[in-house]
């Protein structure tokens, strides 16, 4: 998000899903579309078929693959080099878009000199791409338009994520694909309400729709509004909330909904910091490894026992409504949190519905000042939506960047933290499956998703499988310098030789006791989708 | 939009350019028979029901197949179409297990729609059963190719809607029924189990395991990922039974996949948490609402400020992100507040 944002002035997805069928090319980078956002994953064969060009980039093979007009498939981490020697030959072969490029950017300067590392020679040699390869999807991406282009966590989840955003950002530009139907950089969010998480403040340095905490004008808008003193300065981002309980800094925590002791790199560590907390809340519809960690558990409504909304990934606020009765004492998130502050004695918590606290964060918040529960009934919102009479932003930056001008960021290849050594000689990168989401706390509770795919699978090149004496089926233990899981083995030509791809979907194999917490210098996003491991089999 | 007026039975219809004039019939109220035709699918022409008769054309062409033009003058209804129909059906109940009581697919058949429609009293031919047996691989639904009216309208949707390609056509002739590659049962082939076959079968050949048929249906949103796809939840009593894609939605316009559509079992889980839990003497206990807010209210008070934090959910709605982001800062008194959407 950090990328984007600083490129055009938001971080959410320009364009809309239902545009993506209606490209006439689509560059899919670091996402498993069909895995991972299936019905996205039909938008994309829905152009294919009428006749848009593919371009796929993946270390793996994904099933887009069988779709593409062209495939390529760098080292894993390279990702920076490859686009800057795209757009490289973009500028050099004249495919740009000059005229967007003077009108509607700003320090295209810097960059057009970054790019001078990023020759055909070096693409090749560090990213293992063809350099036949590399023009050709600069040719198509350039000369096809309009264009979109995917991206998704095998983009972000990487201790240089945000270069890697730059660069996509960088791409759309000089190509003038922003702010007209069908094109764009489109993030896919992987949680149902990643996006309106992130809308709603609930991020250390900002309040609701994006709003600084450090902006005194801010400060006092909130303050005003909720009667209370606030803070100037920005918390602490999630992996160092961790750190700070391990340090014994943090000694209250109360957790939503979250079971980071599956999800969070270096799963370990964060299992030491939430057990060294003196107190911890944990509200959740299950008791998941990480509530059985608490003092105390609320027990929580599931989305179809309350009334809501969520946001998606296209920036679509969207009405969710209640089907049933929580069972037994179950309540709404926004109801116990709502108990909690009112019996500290907090005033601003007596909201009876739901609708009730979206009107007050249409209050506080420009991007959804015009959402209110009686318009969301055919379709939902998409923000920007200033006003109740405003019809909602299917395309951002149309004529302008929400920034003014759209800016050029200089690109910088930093390699892997931990690169392959004697002792862990492969790479291990997590991803997805159809039939589970997420740490599985939903999915696996599902008899029949079970019953598709009950546990976690080593997929690896059959050349390293060779290597190591390992049959398709085998026992594995999977060992970084953080941990070590087990695991099956699944033989496979999906992974180029030297990478070995897991989910994290299994907390008998929990894969995050293996990667690693590094983070990205902006985004502090950690390297969730690269660390060095070794295999071995298991008797 | 560009419309086109044609004349229906000596009724005037308007509709949009483009469509077919089974589609603008279907569309003005006009039922013509039909168990092939799909709005989401190409025009397929193979199940012969929609025949009619119009002007200026030879023959009895198949209205899924004419476009609909400026001008046109339909018949639907006539000897001649009644005839082939007839024929059309009479095939295909002389063929079908008459099964209708305790049929999956009852209340809601598309051969009996039809059946009914064209009339059939009785049927002539000499009554045959194809011998397949029922596939169950698959964890969500079951395939009984007896009951199957080769329609292909779930070999279409899976190559033309959700770009897979489970299964086709295998065999001709009287042998001819829709197969995985190698006949496999379904759960080894590459199905993705999302179900748009089974949503578009018109009659009892691919229908969910799970039978039970909602009393009310509650219009929502899916839970899973950040799609966000339209639903409705199907509900009896107060339980979730069943799951259907809007098609009004403009995200998924009706498309599920897996999860949304198969995936909601977690909702009615005996292992739900019901009561709230206080840890005793090193175990959670159950405890009353009461209780548990005291002590965590108590508890949070000592660590004002920065010696606490909120980690907010991804999965949670807005409304609930949002107090607990004005929770931590306006009442604990700190920005430490995240969410797990970084990872
Ligand atoms: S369930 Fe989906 S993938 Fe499987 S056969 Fe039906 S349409 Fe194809
Ligand atoms: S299984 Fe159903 S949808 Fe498929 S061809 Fe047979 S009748 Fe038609
Ligand atoms: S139905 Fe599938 S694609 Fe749609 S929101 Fe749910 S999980 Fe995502």
């Amino acid at each position: 998000m950090a990328g984007l944002a600083t490129s055009f002035g938001s971080g959410a997805m320009t364009n809309s899903i239902a545009e993506i069928g209606d490209a006439a090319c689509v560059l899919a980078i670091g996402t498993n579309t069909t895995e991972a956002h299936p019905i996205i994953g039909h938008q994309v064969k829905r152009a294919v078929r009428q006749g848009a060009k593919l371009i796929v980039i993946n270390p793996r093979w994904i099933d887009l693959c069988r779709f593409a007009t062209v495939w390529l498939r760098q080292q894993p981490g390279t990702d920076v080099v490859l686009l800057g020697a795209i757009m490289r030959v973009i500028l050099e072969e004249g495919l740009a878009d000059r005229a967007f490029l003077d009108e509607r950017c700003e320090d295209f300067e810097a960059f057009q000199r970054s790019l001078g590392a990023f020759d055909l020679d070096t693409a090749e040699k560090v990213t293992g791409v063809p350099r036949e390869k590399v023009r050709e999807a600069a040719r198509l991406y350039a000369g096809t338009r309009p264009a979109s282009i995917l991206y998704a966590m095998g983009i972000t989840q990487s201790s240089h994520g945000t270069d890697n955003v730059f660069a996509l950002a960088n791409l759309a530009m000089l190509t003038g694909n922003i702010g007209k139907p069908s094109s764009g950089v489109n993030p896919l969010r992987g949680h149902n309400n990643v996006q309106g998480s992130c809308d709603m403040g609930c991020l250390p340095n900002v309040y609701t729709g994006y709003q600084a905490v450090v902006d005194p004008a801010v400060k006092a808008k909130f303050e005003t509004a909720w009667g209370v003193a606030l803070k100037d300065k920005p918390g602490l981002t999630l992996t160092e909330i961790f750190s700070a309980a391990h340090r014994g800094d943090i000694k209250a925590i109360y957790l939503v909904g979250e079971n980071p002791v599956l999800s969070d790199p270096d799963a370990s560590h964060v299992r030491e910091a939430l057990e060294r907390v003196e107190f911890l809340v944990v509200q959740d519809i299950f008791l998941t490894e990480t509530a059985r960690l608490a003092d105390v558990v609320l027990p929580a409504a599931s989305f179809a026992e309350r009334d809501g909304t969520f946001t998606n990934t296209e920036r679509r606020v969207q009405r969710l409504r209640k089907a049933v009765e929580p069972p037994g004492q179950a309540r709404p998130d926004w109801w116990t949190t709502c108990a909690i502050a009112k019996k500290m004695g907090a005033k601003g918590f007596d909201f009876k519905e739901a609708s009730e606290i979206m009107s007050e964060i249409a209050r506080v918040t420009p991007s959804y000042g015009g959402v209110s529960f009686d318009r969301l009934d055919n379709g939902g919102i998409q923000w920007p939506c200033p006003a109740y009479d405003h019809p909602g932003t299917p395309i951002l930056h149309q004529g302008r960047f929400t920034r003014g001008k759209g800016r050029f960021t200089p690109l910088t290849y930093r390699a892997f933290l931990e690169q392959p050594s004697p002792q862990f000689p492969l790479l291990l990168t997590t991803g997805r499956v159809l039939y589970h989401f997420h740490t599985g706390t939903l999915t696996r509770k599902v008899e029949g998703l079970e019953k598709l795919r009950s546990e976690e699978l080593v997929e690896m090149n059959p050349a390293d499988a060779a290597n190591l004496a390992i049959k398709d089926g085998d026992l594995v233990e999977v060992a970084s310098v953080r941990g070590s899981v087990r695991a099956r083995a699944r033989v496979t030509d999906h992974s180029p030789e030297g990478l070995v791809a897991m989910t994290f979907h299994f907390a008998e194999s929990a894969t995050n006791l293996l990667t690693n917490p590094a983070l990205d210098p902006i985004a502090k996003i950690p390297e969730l989708k690269v660390c060095a491991v070794r295999v071995g089999k298991k008797p | 939009m560009d419309l086109v007026t044609l004349t229906i039975d000596g009724q005037k219809v308007t509709g949009p350019k483009g469509k077919s004039v089974l589609e603008a019939a279907l569309d003005a109220g006009i039922y013509i028979p039909n168990l092939c035709h799909d709005p989401d699918l190409k025009p397929f022409g193979a199940c012969r029901l929609c025949v009619v008769e119009i002007e200026g054309m030879r023959g009895l062409p198949a209205s899924c197949t004419v476009t609909a033009t400026d001008g046109l003058t339909v018949r639907t209804d006539g000897p001649k179409v009644h005839q082939v129909q007839k024929v059309a059906v009479e095939l295909l109940l002389a063929d079908h297990p008459m099964e209708c009581l305790t049929c999956a697919a009852s209340g809601n058949c598309g051969l009996l729609r039809v059946a009914s429609h064209v009339g059939i009293d009785h049927i002539r031919l000499k009554k045959t059963q194809r011998d397949y047996p029922i596939d169950d691989s698959n964890p969500f639904f079951y395939r009984d190719l007896a009951k199957c009216v080769l329609c292909a309208r779930c070999v279409r949707a899976c190559q033309e809607v959700v770009g897979v390609g489970a299964i086709d056509f295998a065999h001709r002739g009287y042998q001819r029924k829709v197969a995985t590659f190698g006949d496999r049962p379904l759960a080894e082939s590459r199905c993705e189990s999302c179900g748009e076959c089974v949503v578009r079968c018109p009659v009892g050949a691919l229908v969910p395991k799970r039978r039970a048929k909602p009393s009310r249906e509650v219009k929502t949103v899916c839970a899973y990922c950040g799609v966000g796809c339209g639903m409705y939840l199907g509900v009896r009593g107060n339980t979730v039974v069943s799951v259907r894609g809007d098609r009004q939605s403009p995200v998924n316009h009706g498309l599920l996949c897996v999860k949304g559509r198969f995936g909601n079992d977690f909702i009615n889980h005996p292992d739900r948490l019901t009561t709230p839990l206080v840890r005793k003497d090193g175990e959670l206990r159950p405890a009353t609402w009461d209780e548990a807010l005291d002590v965590v209210a108590s508890r949070l008070k000592e660590y004002p400020g920065d010696a606490s934090a909120a980690i907010a959910s991804a999965k949670a709605p807005n409304e609930d992100n949002y107090v607990i982001q004005k929770f931590a800062r306006a009442v604990m008194g700190t920005n430490n507040v995240d969410h797990c959407a970084r990872l």
